[in-house]
């Protein structure tokens, strides 16, 4: 395969003849690459020559395709030679180029004094219509609610088991292993220091309080928030990229009933059971990092737990997991359901939602620790 | 001269059943044919096979001569993935990006050409699917499914393929822009000097496109030839397939 060449010849003082021969195709072009710089410019340069008389000779060119031909057009300066030899069949390629060349460049907008104030602006205002839309959601639920109080019979029983069993029942191994080693962990560290003071006995308050008080639910949230929370948004997402969303509204079936509704609903009921058992499983393993550790035996541990934990905390750590869990269930469909078709926004949304949740999820912990400062911590 | 595809002696076995047996096919530099074939006919899996997108259990395919998986690396399979384009049934547009950057993908993939080169080839392009340049800005969510097919199409052609191969070409256009995109296929084949395999059940389409036919049934190629040989050939689905009872 002959690769694209051109020769020179100087025919008089003023004139040159150029001969081109070979393949000016893509391929060809292509495999020149990038050592052939050199040669492209001389090309260009002999192109824009308007002293000496260029003749080009193209009648030799043994194939010629679009990409060749655009880079003689280039180098012509974007119209043909006066003095052009070439086969009719090659010709009519450079009557296409012409055809499509002539339109304006890409509209470059003008850069504004003010960028800086109109991207803050935009987010300002892309964060007040995510509120917004945040509380048309919130608002449909209600009125979903209000709907299901007077007919009982559309209430989605089957989609709130699926997602039941999905985002809880699915979860339970990995939530048991996580709480069962920050248990560990946990009580190994603090009886390290507790027995510089000679303090063991107090390991059981401390795992007690620490863990069903505010570990557990949190942990638990930032599971499900990774687990069922991205699960949600993508499922969402992706049946609005394949508009599986446009045919349920177009048999009347409410978006918001039955795909918002019971993630929702699921997650609120499961979050809280999921943080019981989390929370069981942290103290399991901070009893056996105790026994191991501190020699604090399994009897001596189950007795003292409930007299210095309050069973209140108990309740806080529930409550906490509810709240958590409607949070991340909301924020998961809020998220899903912006989604646009196509692949970048999808992953976008995915990533916001998780992240968003995990970030509620901590401020609404914080809320918590302040509200209930009083409330089941035992005074010395 | 080689053919541009030659398909010899292809089983297929897909979850238990042979799909293809003892298939033979050869194609020629410039023809374009139709391969036609009932629903469930494997005319989809011998395309992806065709491209090497599933390997076949027993026999080989060469394209320009070459096996597609004949060792030899990376390099030559991609330089042999360059020679042709492929055209999918649902266009296959890359969601994220605009029409623009999805014809300039493989362009730039190159890495040879600059910034300017890739833009003046991506309008040449679409003026050669008949878009305008104003749509180059535009997302795929944003098209409707002729242009999907032409932006699938010119993004096909972005680097020069001497085969194309489409798959179901006007599936889901209505018959006035099936035509019209038949048109179009036609005219850049004619004039790019592409050979061109298409699968279709739309007997309009192949009737104005193609100079052969080839007729996938009892899992392998029942008749290959030109339509009026084709349809002299006497077999119950032939008949049924180009003299449909009304």
């Amino acid at each position: 395969m002959l690769h694209a060449h051109y020769s020179e010849t100087q025919s008089a003082s003023d004139s040159i003849e150029l001969a081109l021969t070979g393949r000016w195709t893509l391929r060809a072009l292509a495999e020149k690459g990038e050592a052939d710089a050199a040669w492209q410019n001389r090309l260009r340069e002999l192109g824009r020559r308007h002293v000496v008389r260029v003749s080009w000779n193209c009648l030799d060119i043994e194939a010629l395709d679009s990409v060749g031909a655009l880079l003689l057009w280039r180098s012509w300066g974007r119209k043909l030679p006066e003095l052009l030899l070439m086969r009719p069949e090659h010709l009519h390629i450079f009557e296409r180029i012409a055809a499509a060349d002539g339109e304006p460049a890409a509209v470059v907008l003008p850069r504004s004094p003010f960028e800086g104030l109109i991207v803050l602006g935009a987010g300002v205002l892309a964060a007040m219509r995510q509120m917004r839309d945040f509380v048309v959601l919130l608002g449909q639920l209600a009125l979903d609610l209000l709907h299901l109080l007077r007919h009982p019979i559309d209430l989605p029983g089957r989609e709130i088991s699926a997602n039941i069993y999905k985002s809880g029942v699915r979860a339970m191994p990995v939530t048991a292993l996580v709480g069962l080693l920050i248990g560990i962990a946990l009580s190994y560290l603090s009886s390290l220091q507790l027995r510089q003071f000679g303090a063991d006995m107090f390991i059981v308050n401390l795992l007690g309080l620490s863990i069903i008080r505010e570990l557990g639910p949190v942990l638990v949230a930032v599971l499900v928030a990774g687990r069922s929370g991205s699960a949600m948004t993508a499922q969402l997402g992706v049946m609005r990229v394949t508009e599986e969303i446009d045919a349920l509204a177009t048999m009347g079936v409410s978006t918001s009933l039955r795909l918002v509704l019971p993630k929702v609903v699921a997650l609120a009921v499961v979050t809280p059971l999921l943080v019981l058992w989390a929370t069981a499983l942290a103290l399991l393993g901070g009893m056996l990092a105790a026994e191991l550790q501190l020699g604090i035996g399994y009897g001596y541990f189950l007795e003292t737990l409930p007299k210095v934990v309050p069973v209140v905390n108990l309740w806080i750590g529930l409550s906490k997991g509810f709240v958590f869990g409607l949070a991340i269930a909301l924020i998961a469909c809020h998220f899903g359901l912006r989604v646009k078709p196509n692949t970048d926004s999808l992953s976008a949304n995915t990533t916001a939602a998780v992240v968003t949740a995990i970030t509620v999820v901590i401020f609404i912990d914080a809320v918590f620790a302040v509200a209930l400062r009083g409330i089941g911590v035992p005074k010395l | 001269m080689t053919p541009v595809i030659a398909i010899n002696d292809l089983f297929t076995r897909l979850g238990g059943l042979w799909i293809h047996r003892h298939l033979n096919l050869e194609i020629a530099a410039g023809e374009m044919v139709a391969l036609v074939g009932g629903s469930g006919s494997g005319k989809t899996t011998l395309l992806r096979q065709m491209i090497g997108l599933l390997t076949p259990t027993q026999g080989t395919i060469r394209l320009f001569g070459e096996p597609l998986f004949g060792g030899g690396g990376v390099v030559r399979e991609r330089a042999l993935r360059q020679r042709f384009g492929v055209l999918f049934q649902q266009g296959a547009l890359f969601s994220a990006l605009n029409v623009f950057d999805n014809i300039a993908f493989p362009l730039r993939e190159l890495k040879c050409f600059d910034a300017a080169m890739i833009r003046d080839l991506v309008m040449l392009k679409l003026e050669m699917v008949e878009l305008l340049p104003q749509h180059a800005l535009l997302l795929p969510a944003e098209l409707s499914g002729g242009m999907v097919k032409r932006v699938a199409l010119a993004r096909a052609l972005a680097l020069e393929p001497e085969l194309l191969l489409l798959d179901e070409p006007t599936a889901g256009l209505d018959p006035d822009r099936s035509a019209g995109f038949v048109r179009l296929i036609r005219r850049l084949g004619d004039e790019l000097g592409l050979t061109v395999l298409l699968v279709t059940h739309d007997v309009t389409t192949l009737a104005a496109l193609t100079t052969k036919v080839a007729v996938l049934a009892e899992q392998h190629i029942l008749a290959h030839g030109t339509l009026d040989e084709v349809r002299q050939f006497d077999h119950p689905f032939i008949r049924k397939f180009f003299h449909p009872p009304s």
